[in-house]
């Protein structure tokens, strides 16, 4: 397909599915005339109709529960969610309802839609505008977790994402939006739940997604210089985790850090620092690193928030003393 | 069947009708008129020079002009009483300024820095002034809603003769936490005002695409509570209104609702595509229904000299001219700001504290 952008690739994706499924509905806050927030549903509205891109008031209880009710009864919505930020509203719906119904109803029936939203820091939106939330998420059983790092997972894991059985939360990056790449829309870098890994080292293990992926590679970049030869490994999903190939990595390896945005205390970081510590115990050489938010509120002075969250030069320094 | 409420329910006994015609009855006096026009002024003035920063790249993130709106909070908080409360969105500017917020803090706040009334660390949508009784700057819209009830009831357990006024936007109105506010306001005869600030757009919808039933002033009609629909561009309206709701609230009779009914002249933040409206929809309201063009008017039949009006929108501009100076003169927060203002020292646990 040539090259294009998160954003763009975010769109494509919908509109393919769309295409390619009546059932597919997408709902939410501005997302129809106005195009979403961040302009990823732009001109949907104007291939599909109002029918399928639907505008909702500012109600988000009721758009989750909403989707949650269609997609029990044979639609695939995609809901959206303005600012993961927001997810606390929404958390009944999400994780009493989406996660549980499933389970409750004996198996007898699955909530297959799709909460799109994004998070993270890096436009000064303040400490309601820029958290990194994945942590509730994969905190819920129940609930499927992707977060796109690329333009190219933009577009499949979206598309693959559409493709599951139950509620998958759906977490983007706004600093990621105008992002660039090469898209080829006919072949994933991996199926459904599998981590890439997009470089090869035999020295440490950065284990990463989101946005943090590109904050890695410029780490790991710098640290060849050094000498030091990172394997990154982008997971893609947080539920699924692909911990077979975390497991045969860190094996070779022998070290290892986590590198996420959101904060330390009970994060993601800590839940994949535990996990490669059990699994992987016989074959460390030092216990694993955690990079990761601080545990503080993201503020609007850019300096403050540049500084809330790791950056690459945080990651190369780890790695370094890592591997003195 | 459930039978669409078009009107409002039976309201409990011993509540004044929805709109009480009072006239014009109680001009203010000239000095508190050039006093409005002096705050709309300002806050005009300030919002312009907010818009020109963030084009220079000064102010960044998110920045919501109240341009248009200046009527609402002005007109209400010359109603107001000390020590009443009040609690908004994250478009507050034009409320903090109203509120007696020095515009030094709040500008600096806009640029992220240190003399900012949050010390960089909350930004344009998140400010608080405990001395002005203004209790923030939220965006999550709806929030302050119930916070709102939560002023209120300590107004009225603390036997005070205060309202808590909560603003809230047009769009806001479509919050579930709204209606439990509205319960619970009404089920205690909480002073409570209620302002919905309709300025006819949430983001970038149409209030008529986002609102079912009758005016957003009936919202309140299921809890019994009393509202009012009113032109908020023109300020008296606002003061009069807010003089009879406040009275109400004031008087023990419970919360009421005040529809305001008003536009905002620029894009919902600083990234707006601007194509769910027209150009001159929005051409229209300012030259017909301009807030500060109206009081201009009206102050200049009352004999009010232009060079009076002149000196004060040359004190204006001064403000302005030294809130935009200190903005851009203090410091960026110190990094070990990172840290602080989370949480307190924990306390030995033996009393209950009141310090927040
Ligand atoms: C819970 C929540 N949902 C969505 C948003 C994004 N958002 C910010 S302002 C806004 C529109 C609000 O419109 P309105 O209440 O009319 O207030 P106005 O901006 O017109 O003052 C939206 C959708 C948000 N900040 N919080
Ligand atoms: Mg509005």
């Amino acid at each position: 397909m040539g090259k294009t952008t998160y954003r763009d690739a975010l769109r494509q994706a919908l509109s393919d599915s769309m295409t390619t499924d009546p059932n597919v509905v997408l709902i939410g806050e501005e997302v129809g005339r106005y195009g979403g927030a961040y302009g990823v549903t732009k001109s949907l509205i104007d291939e599909f109709g109002p029918e399928r891109v639907i505008d909702t008031p500012i109600s988000e209880p009721s758009i989750v529960g909403a989707a949650v009710g269609a997609a029990m009864s044979g639609l695939r919505p995609v809901a959206e969610l303005m600012y993961v930020d927001f997810i606390g509203m929404t958390m009944d719906q999400l994780a009493n309802q989406a996660a549980k119904i499933r389970y409750m109803f004996g198996g007898q029936i699955g909530v297959p839609m799709i909460l799109r939203t994004q998070g993270g820091t890096g436009r000064s939106a303040g400490a309601q505008h820029s958290q990194s939330l994945e942590a509730y998420v994969m905190h819920t059983p129940g609930l499927r977790l992707a977060m796109p790092a690329t333009v190219s997972d933009a577009y499949h894991l979206l598309r693959q994402s559409l493709a599951q059985p139950d509620p998958v939360v759906f977490i983007e990056h706004k600093a990621l939006y105008a992002t660039s790449g090469e898209l080829d829309d006919q072949t994933p870098v991996a199926p459904w739940g599998k981590a890439h890994v997009p470089r090869q080292g035999d020295d440490l293990v950065i284990v990463t997604y989101s946005r943090q992926l590109h904050y890695a590679i410029l780490a790991a970049d710098k640290l060849a210089k050094d000498g030091i030869e990172a394997t990154i490994i982008d997971l893609r999903t947080l539920n699924p985790l692909d911990i077979d190939t975390i497991r045969t990595h860190v094996e070779r390896c022998g070290h290892a850090m986590v590198v996420s945005e959101g904060v330390m205390t009970a994060g993601v970081a800590a839940e994949l620092a535990a996990r490669i510590s059990e699994e992987c115990f016989d074959f460390l050489e030092n216990p694993v690193i955690r990079i990761a938010g601080e545990d503080i509120p993201i503020s609007v002075s850019p300096l403050l928030e540049t500084n809330s969250v790791p950056t690459p030069e945080l990651i190369a320094d780890a790695a370094r003393m890592m591997r003195s | 069947m459930v039978q669409k409420a078009t009107t409002p329910r039976k309201k409990k006994p011993g509540r004044p009708p929805k709109a009480i015609a009072t006239g014009r009855n109680d001009m203010p006096a000239t000095e508190d008129l050039t006093a409005m026009y002096h705050d709309m002024l300002l806050i005009r003035r300030f919002e312009e020079k907010a818009g020109q920063l963030y084009g220079m790249g000064q102010i960044g993130g998110f920045c919501h002009l109240y341009i248009g709106q200046e009527a609402v909070v002005v007109g209400l908080q010359s109603a107001s009483k000390p020590g009443d409360t009040v609690v908004t969105s994250y478009r507050d500017h034009g409320h903090m300024l109203a509120c007696g917020m020095d515009a030094d803090g709040v500008m600096a706040e806009l640029t992220g820095r240190e003399g900012g009334y949050s010390r960089g660390k909350g930004g344009s949508m998140h400010m608080f002034s405990r001395e002005k009784k203004f209790f923030g700057g939220h965006g999550i819209v709806g929030a302050q809603v119930p916070i709102g009830c939560g002023l209120a009831f300590s107004h009225k357990y603390k036997d005070e003769a205060n309202v808590c006024m909560t603003y809230l936007g047009d769009g806001a109105v479509n919050q579930g936490q709204v209606y439990e506010s509205f319960n619970m306001a009404a089920l205690w005869d909480l002073p409570c005002l209620f302002v919905i600030e309709n300025n006819q757009y949430g983001m970038g919808t149409a209030v008529t695409r986002a609102a079912a039933g009758p005016a957003l002033a009936e919202r309140g009609s299921a809890y019994g509570i009393p509202g009012k629909q009113v032109d908020g561009m023109d300020v008296l309206a606002v003061r009069e209104a807010g003089l009879e709701a406040l009275a109400h609230c004031r008087e023990g009779k419970g919360p009421y609702i005040l529809e305001m009914k008003t536009y905002r002249y620029r894009g919902h933040s600083m990234s707006d595509p601007a194509k769910y409206r027209t150009r001159e929809e929005v051409d229209a309201m300012r030259k017909q229904h301009d807030p500060i063009d109206q009081l201009r008017e009206l102050l200049i039949k009352q004999n009010v000299k232009e060079e009076a009006l002149k000196a004060i929108d040359g004190e204006v501009k001064a403000v302005v001219t030294k809130a935009t100076e200190f903005a851009q003169n203090s410091p960026e927060p110190d990094p070990s700001e990172l840290f602080t203002d989370i949480l307190l020292p924990v306390s030995a646990g033996t009393a209950a504290s009141t310090e927040a």
